[in-house]
């Protein structure tokens, strides 16, 4: 499904200086299956994540990565999407005035076109969404709302879920959709993900915490450090960091 | 990438940029008392509306071209505008729409606009003004019925007028300014729209404005007096063909609600802007203004600028009336190197009266985009109420966005409020769109709709939908 090879990227500030953030990141993720990725603050775990979904801040310096035999790196984040690439970012931004319901419309029948499927029309997509709504918990009027305007932390990232949900990816990359969840809405994302978790699929969760794993049960962790992978395991590895921090880590590098 | 696209669409031609081949009556440029004589004349004018006409060119005579606004443009030579072009008749005029010259009617076909009264806009009743003159009014028969009157300002001042006397020139003086002294001078038609007490008017009117004629500038003057307890909504469009040379549209608009009375004027401004270079494009310098005259008048202008190279208008409304109610409305776009210095007047008189101010301006290109805005509170205008709120969206790094709100408050018992802000299309939002699979075009477009929904709300449903893609058009892969 992913396979990332020896991917380094960069970025410059307001100075023009670069600086190096992701220095060789190897990962592969077969289909069906859910990985973590762990790590202090500024460790690259975002930037990771960003740069996947297309985020041109970041200059990729040297390295691949493929999405189901298709070089990310030569895709437009639209064409990404299209190929099946989702990411809930960590902080959802505000479209003033954009009705959620046009916008969500809008975002799937656009990838289902690329995909070569007929466009939903109002009362299939209707009848669509209320139903993933039933499944996220969520109160309808968030449909009347414009996109993320006014939402709480915790509502946007439940809509994040629900776009997910819709546009049904062949890889999710979740980008901290635990930091700022109350445990009801911790549990309702994690309830919208498992229901998205199937054979065909895979997902990246990028978090600090272990305590969305409890809900969202990795079959691989990785540790991310400056810029690196500098280990990997099982789900134990979560358990492990929680109870000993990164330090261990970074000391034996 | 952006860019590349952003070209494409910049070559993309303006798309009610052609010329009918028309047969006109045209005069030579200049102008003198001489011309104001001829287009009284030609109209067959009583002698108040001449008189009034030369002394509002001798005041003009005395005056200057204003300099204060924020826009660029060379001196206007007035003696090169031609001020009188019309497409040749057989007689006086058009009695029904067999008789208009099929170049005409295909003219306005050709820029969506139907004359024929069973066309896609067929609740729609519309006066069709082409260069100097109306060409058509459509449904006045159904609106006689209701008692609205409904015809070209040249009909009106043969059949009406002690109206045109009784209105004319009271709410937009000719001295008010030098624009308004031009136009009152040398106008050649407009609109003219009355609604008798209690009437709500069954359809929504329009006028469509042309200009065709090369060297021709565009004078004409609507001028709309709603009855005590009268309900109107009115819609002013308007295109002209891509020539290189600059042209003047000059017009004057006044608005007249007595007591109860409702006016609802919508605008939808879609000049020629000029080429991606800023050569040609129509000047807009337009006085208009309403008068809430009676208690619980209202006057509501909308207006979606998109078009011309410089716009330079302020609707206004002066709030006679106790519980009076003014609102604007306004969604200003320049792109290239359009310039816009826009917004309005609510002159507060009236006790409790209130006004609403929307402003949303949106720059691209090396558009220069000004709100200028003003609140006046009168001593007498006791417990007042103003709300403003004034934004920008730029979407390149070379337009500019710039705010002058004049707020002038005569009393203790007012209350004004102003908000304002400027933000950059965003990166992030930009991104976020495209992550949800929508393309650049789809998410730019999203987001300025998004930005303008407010404005876009209080058109009329019909126009709302053109409004939008109007928008779409001028504004597609813009971001730079």
């Amino acid at each position: 499904m992913l396979i990332i090879k020896n991917l380094h990227a960069s970025i410059r500030d307001e100075k023009q200086k670069t600086k190096k953030i992701l220095c060789g990141i190897d990962l592969h993720v077969k289909s069906g299956e859910v990985h973590a990725i762990m790590g202090p603050n500024g460790s690259g775990k975002s930037t990771l994540a960003n740069i996947l979904a297309g985020q041109k801040e970041y200059e990729v310096t040297q390295g691949e990565a493929w999405l189901d035999g298709k070089n990310l790196m030569d895709l437009e984040p639209e064409s990404r999407a299209a190929a099946g690439l989702f990411l809930a970012f960590q902080y959802p931004v505000e479209i003033p005035g954009v009705n959620n319901m046009y916008f969500l419309k809008a975002a799937v029948n656009s990838v289902r076109k690329h995909r070569q499927l007929p466009p939903l029309d109002a009362m299939d997509f209707l009848t669509l969404i209320k139903n993933k709504m039933k499944e996220m918990e969520m109160d309808e009027k968030f449909l009347s709302r414009a996109v993320n305007e006014g939402f709480s932390g915790g509502e946007k990232k439940c809509n994040e879920i629900l776009q997910m949900l819709m546009l049904e990816p062949k890889l999710a990359i979740l980008d901290e959709t635990d930091s700022g969840l109350d445990i009801d809405a911790l549990q309702r994302v994690a309830k919208g993900v498992n229901s998205l978790r199937d054979f065909k699929r895979s997902i990246v969760v990028v978090t600090h915490y272990q305590r969305l794993l409890n809900y969202i049960v990795p079959d691989v962790v990785h540790v991310m450090m400056k810029g690196k992978i500098i280990k990997s395991g099982g789900k134990e590895l979560a358990l492990e960091l929680e109870e000993k921090g990164y330090g261990w880590l970074g000391s034996t590098e | 990438m952006t860019n590349q696209y952003l070209k494409q669409i910049v070559n993309k031609n303006y798309q009610y940029g052609f010329v009918t081949a028309i047969e006109s009556d045209t005069f030579a440029p200049g102008l003198s008392e001489e011309v104001i004589h001829h287009i009284s004349k030609l109209k067959n004018e009583p002698e108040f509306m001449l008189q009034w006409r030369l002394r509002a060119y001798q005041y003009w005579l005395t005056l200057s071209p204003p300099r204060w606004a924020h826009v660029n443009f060379p001196n206007i030579d007035y003696q090169n505008i031609i001020y009188y072009s019309a497409p040749r008749v057989k007689k006086d005029g058009p009695a029904s729409l067999e008789e208009v010259d099929p170049k005409l009617l295909e003219t306005y076909k050709k820029l969506g606009i139907p004359l024929h009264e069973q066309g896609r806009l067929a609740g729609v009743a519309v006066d069709a003004v082409f260069d100097s003159v109306s060409v058509a009014t459509t449904f006045k028969a159904k609106l006689a019925e209701a008692g609205v009157i409904f015809c070209s300002f040249s009909e009106a001042v043969q059949e009406y007028p002690a109206l045109v006397e009784k209105y004319l020139g009271t709410v937009v003086p000719y001295r008010d300014n030098f624009f308004a002294a031009l136009n009152s001078a040398v106008f050649s038609d407009g609109s003219f729209v009355y609604i008798p007490k209690g009437v709500r008017c069954p359809m929504e009117l329009s006028t469509y404005f042309r200009i065709n004629a090369a060297n021709t500038g565009q004078f004409e003057r609507t001028l709309i007096i709603a009855d005590a307890d009268s309900h109107v909504s009115y819609l002013e469009g308007c295109t002209a063909p891509m020539r290189d040379e600059n042209q003047l549209h000059a017009a004057v608009v006044e608005l007249v609600a007595l007591e109860n009375a409702e006016i609802k004027y919508s605008t939808v401004q879609n000049w020629y802007p000029g080429d991606e270079e800023g050569r040609g494009g129509i000047y807009n310098f337009v006085t208009k203004r309403g008068a809430c005259r009676g208690k619980h008048a209202k006057i509501s202008w909308t207006q979606i600028e998109t078009g011309s190279a410089i716009t330079w208008k302020y609707p206004s409304v002066i709030l006679q009336g106790d519980d009076s109610i003014g609102e604007f409305y306004s969604v200003a776009l320049t792109n290239h190197h359009q310039q816009a210095d826009t917004g309005t007047k609510m002159i507060h008189i009236g006790k409790n009266t209130r006004s609403t101010i929307i402003s949303k301006g949106i720059s691209a290109g090396f558009g220069q985009n000004t709100y200028r805005g003003l609140v006046r509170v009168l001593p007498q205008a006791l417990y007042a109420r103003n709300y403003t709120q004034c934004e920008s969206l730029l979407l390149s790094a070379t337009c500019g966005a710039h705010t002058f709100p004049y707020i002038e408050v005569k009393n203790p018992t007012s209350q004004i409020e102003h908000e304002a802000y400027t933000s950059k299309i965003g990166a992030d939002q930009l991104f976020y769109c495209r992550q949800r699979g929508l393309s650049i075009e789809d998410a730019i477009s999203m987001i300025v709709n998004g930005f303008c929904k407010r404005v876009f709300n209080e058109l009329p449903m019909e126009f709302a939908v053109e409004a939008q893609k109007l928008l779409e058009v001028s504004l597609e892969g813009s971001v730079g």
